[in-house]
């Protein structure tokens, strides 16, 4: 740093010894150390190896590279994959097809199409919708508020890929391991366009990311002074005008930034574009990241993928960075407006509650009860008489299988259900504290040293993992355990770092928030009067930060409760799989009523943290 | 009881110099306020005396002992400095109670349990808050967490107590209380107070010594009186005093042995050992000079006293306030603000006499903005001044 006028003074060697035992000396500049090394390790080694593993020949792959690139041994640097995608072949056209005969339109320009439509759609319906839902509950006076305020995340917290098996309990065809869904069941005929693809994941997804809109523009008109309106109304504004020309710019930040993170998000989600397209070849990028990677073969192949789609998530972002200018607050506007005058709705009044509750009745109730009633079905689609409904894929013994469909025991009844329990709960409890513990820490460090160099590569390094869709978060890890940890591959240890690493930026931001109310004069008061680093952490910070730490340990531990993108692709290993890809996995095999089981325990699961995590302050709209 | 020196401190932010070359002394038993306009760098020295930031550049000691030596990358922890700070926003810890907030530095120094006990209920009492030590500082009124604050910083028999802005977060007479009580606290104790603040009234009711601060750099150290009767420069002069001091423009000729001041109020001629002739002005000619007077220097006679320093004056406007009236005059195009104690009645316009006392006036060069004639202090002042 250049500073006028000022010279460094020499380097003497008292003045070494002094500055080396001021940095040492100090357990907050060790914290900070080991944190960036950690932050190294876990976040930026993972991305180079990555990286690298494009240009590398494994033993695996050693007979795919050489058909690229002849001649290559495995532990050579080449550019097979790249080549494997993008070389010169794959721009010829095999028939008459055009392009859509290219290999690269099969191994790429399709996926990529397909997940920018579904990208696409998604954000220009749920987006719209979440903000509409938010000026009403907020602005309005919309009647049974209270009710619907309860009501109306409740979608979000149900697992998206839930969601996906509540759509397939209705629009499932024959096609679908020979089941009936309820319509085909009824005798209305069901098309596979609507059953699968593109419209089931799009409305599928619209139902899941309705609620970052909700959530940010709600924020944001909370945070707007009615007065601003009101002004507007006293210079003769009409509502409309009041609404288009006060409120929604002032909203517009908010609205910007929803819609970026729908696109990012919406292109990064697995489950649901497996379960809804998998069946008719409707492959996204994530999907055929997936396919790739599932082969030794082609595995850097979806590293290429992988580093395509955190290209993608990235761009959004940091367009996003470039719109707004600011990367933490979405809400960007401040003030203290907290006094609010509703604007009443009128004749629009009970036309706009039909409209939440037909909302949640479709995002809530329907995939609930469908759920729920095809767990009780002996022949899914085949309807809710006594003579279809058991017991059985809950508490059922293999025995007493109503058909030979069931080759599980129910689930109460069924080993691979309690490990899965287990591993789900070991996996929660140990990732999310964990995952607690180290926000708070990086919160402590980034609040403290808030425009210091290392509170700014802090930060920056814990948001990375944010950038990077979960599918590929997890090839990243699958991809450095494999090649320097092969004891890793398929252990439990790695699900776990996998689930903390991921959960960094969101535990930080939470940590972050809860030590900004800890005010440095706090700690300042405490060193006044002799207490040390580890004294004012134990005596200040910690009995200060408890509400915080809880309510941040619980909204990760539904997080990782539920997570199922992100550990897709690292279950290799039986013994390890989580409530979440057992079903997931149970669905694929056939066993949708179990699988259904286990979602609706799933779902069971996170209301009831969530609304241990409320009594604590904590709020479902901090976990995004 | 202490004395503390800090020689050359320049204390950065990045690329930011908020402290320049600052040096002061306090002598034990002062109380030194520093004073200034916020983002002077005040508080900023105040934290570096504490050892809560550490200067890139200066030493400082405590009684002869070094403590920072910047050169060396010295800087002593802030608990081996024998001091205690009260923070502006009083920094209570919430999840305590009062007694375990006083407390808490005692246990860290490992006294006996009675010894706390004794102690900290000996603090509460000094401040008068004993009978709240099982309350939560949530549950304490404004005034009442300032006592909290100022107890758990005396506690430990601070050689040192450190003030930052105490009273600013109070209300107007909870403050003229508390200045009462610190006044008090600092005879009783004799403890060597730092107290930081922009209020100039704090600063001159309150201090021994005041330090005047100037975007980072100390402009003045002086008595309360010495700063009030002499500031420094146009500047200071403007800052200390209300209603503020009037300005009244002059012309100046310096002879090399007497300096001649002519303004609408008439030619008046100070001797030689009035003027501080550190200061640069120019000599056998004539130049811009600023007179500087206190409007309760100004004397109003409704029939002329037949003084030597009589002008008659015009009066612009009435301002009656109980205690003090504020008179706002005119001689010729010259307007100025006087103030009389008690209520006084003037009509607009009429026309008074006005008895000024030019030995108590300061004249400022205009071009430096700097004091070049001292006035005399009041109690030295002779009625015919």
């Amino acid at each position: 740093m250049a500073k006028k006028g000022w010279k460094r003074p020499p380097m003497t060697k008292e003045r070494f010894k002094n500055s080396f035992l001021n940095v040492v000396g100090n357990p907050f500049n060790v914290i900070v150390l080991i944190t960036l090394l950690m932050l190294f390790v876990f976040i930026v080694i993972p991305l180079i190896t990555m990286v690298l593993n494009t240009f590398t020949v494994t033993r695996g792959s050693a007979d795919m590279a050489r058909r690229v690139d002849p001649g290559v041994n495995p532990g050579d640097y080449s550019i097979w994959a790249w080549k494997f995608l993008f070389g010169a072949n794959n721009f010829v056209s095999s028939g008459s097809m055009g392009l859509r005969g290219t290999q690269i339109y099969t191994n790429l320009l399709e996926p990529l199409f397909h997940s920018l439509t579904v990208g696409f759609f998604v954000t220009i319906i749920s987006v719209p919708l979440g903000a509409l839902m938010a000026w009403l509950m907020v602005r309005t006076d919309l009647p049974a508020k209270g009710l619907l305020s309860a009501l109306i995340l409740i979608p979000y917290m149900i697992p998206s890929w839930c969601k996906a098996l509540s759509w397939l309990t209705v629009f499932r065809t024959p096609k679908y391991g020979g089941y009936y869904g309820l319509l085909t069941g009824l005798g209305v005929p069901v098309p596979e366009w609507l059953a699968y693809g593109p419209i089931a994941i799009i409305l599928v997804m619209v139902l899941h990311y309705y609620a970052f809109s909700y959530i940010m523009v709600s924020g944001a008109l909370r945070s707007i002074n009615s007065e601003l309106e009101e002004m507007g109304e006293i210079q003769g504004a009409n509502k409309l005008q009041i609404l288009k020309s006060i409120t929604l710019p002032l909203v517009l930040p908010s609205i910007l930034s929803a819609t970026i993170m729908t696109i990012s998000k919406s292109i990064g989600t697995y489950g649901v574009a497996a379960r809804l397209g998998n069946t008719i070849q409707y492959y996204v990028l994530a999907t055929k990241m997936k396919y790739f990677l599932e082969s030794q073969q082609t595995a850097a192949v979806g590293y290429i993928f992988s580093m395509l789609m955190i290209a993608l998530a990235a761009g959004t972002i940091l367009i996003n960075q470039k719109l707004i200018g600011t990367r933490k607050s979405y809400a960007t506007i401040g003030g203290k407006g907290t006094r609010s005058n509703l604007i009443p709705l009128g004749g629009a009044k009970w036309p706009m509650l039909i409209f939440l509750t037909i909302f949640i009745i479709v995002a809530m109730f329907m995939p609930l009860f469908f759920l729920v009633m095809e767990s009780f079905q002996i022949i899914p689609g085949k309807g809710y008489r006594p003579d279809n409904l058991t017991l059985y894929a809950w508490i059922g013994a293999l025995e007493n299988a109503p058909n030979e469909q069931f080759n599980q025991p129910g689930l109460f009844q069924n080993p691979e259900f309690f490990r899965s329990l287990w591993n789900t709960v070991k996996l929660s409890v140990i990732g999310s504290l964990v995952t607690a513990v180290f926000g708070q820490f990086f919160g402590y460090i980034t609040t403290r040293g808030r425009g210091k160099w290392y509170g700014n590569a802090v930060e920056q390094l814990i948001f990375i993992p944010y950038l990077m869709p979960g599918v590929a978060f997890a090839a990243i890890y699958y991809s450095l355990a494999s090649n320097y940890a092969p004891i890793l591959v398929g252990s439990f240890t790695l699900v776990l770092i996998v689930s903390i690493v991921k959960h960094f930026p969101f535990a930080s931001r939470s940590g972050s928030s809860n030590m900004m109310q800890i005010s440095v004069e706090l700690e300042e008061a405490a060193t006044i009067n002799g207490a040390g680093f580890w004294r004012r952490i134990l005596s200040i910070v910690i009995p200060l930060a408890k509400g915080g730490f809880l309510s941040g340990f619980l909204l990760s531990f539904i997080s990782i409760a539920k997570e199922l993108d992100l550990i897709a692709i690292l279950m290799t290993n039986q013994d390890n799989y989580t409530l979440s890809f057992l079903s997931f996995n149970y669905s694929k095999e056939a066993m949708p009523q179990v699988a259904d089981a286990i979602c609706i325990i799933i779902i069971a699961f996170i209301l009831i943290t969530n609304r241990i995590a409320d009594k604590f302050g904590g709020n479902v709209s901090k976990s995004m | 009881m202490s004395k503390i020196v800090l020689s050359h401190i320049d204390k950065f932010y990045g690329e930011n110099h908020v402290l320049r070359d600052i040096n002061l002394t306090i002598e034990d038993g002062d109380f030194m306020t520093l004073l200034g306009p916020s983002g002077c760098g005040k508080t900023t020295t105040l934290r570096v005396v504490s050892g809560l930031e550490k200067p890139q550049h200066g030493t400082m000691t405590i009684d002869d002992r070094p403590v920072i030596d910047a050169d060396k990358a010295f800087y002593e922890a802030p608990s081996k400095r024998g001091l205690n700070l009260v923070f502006q926003s009083y920094a209570l810890w919430p999840h305590m109670t009062v007694f375990q907030n006083v407390a808490f530095g005692l246990k860290i120094k490992k006294l006996k349990k009675a010894e706390i006990e004794e102690t900290v209920m000996r603090a509460l009492k000094t401040m008068r808050i004993e009978e709240y030590r099982n309350r939560y500082p949530n549950e304490l009124s404004g005034g009442q967490q300032q006592r909290v604050a100022i107890a758990r910083a005396i506690a430990s028999s601070p050689k040192l107590l450190l003030l930052d802005e105490p009273l600013s977060n109070l209300d107007a007479r909870l403050r003229i209380d508390m200045r009462a009580e610190l006044k008090r606290l600092h005879k009783e104790t004799g403890t060597t107070i730092i107290y930081v603040t922009h209020d100039q009234v704090e600063a001159l009711t309150m201090s021994t010594k005041i330090a005047l601060f100037k975007e980072g750099e100390i402009s003045q150290i002086d008595t309360p009186l010495g700063l009030y009767t002499n500031p420094i420069d146009l500047q200071a002069a403007d800052f200390i005093g209300t209603p503020r001091i009037n300005f009244i423009d002059a012309t100046g000729y310096y002879d090399g042995d007497t300096l001649k001041v002519t303004s609408a109020f008439g030619e008046y001629v100070y001797p030689h050992e009035t003027l501080k002739l550190d200061e640069t002005f120019p000599k056998g000619e004539e130049f811009a000079c600023v007179l500087g007077l206190r409007p309760e220097m100004v004397d109003i006679y409704t029939q002329d006293p037949h003084h030597k320093n009589t002008v008659p004056a015009e009066v612009y406007a009435n301002q009656p306030a109980g205690s003090e009236t504020l008179v706002t005059l005119t001689v010729g195009n010259t307007e100025f603000l006087a103030i009389q104690v008690g209520l006084v009645e003037y009509d607009m316009n009429q026309n008074v006499f006005v008895v000024l006392h030019p030995g108590r006036m300061n004249v400022y060069n205009k071009e430096t903005g700097r004091l070049i004639k001292f006035a005399k202090t009041k109690h030295k002042a002779g009625i015919e001044d």
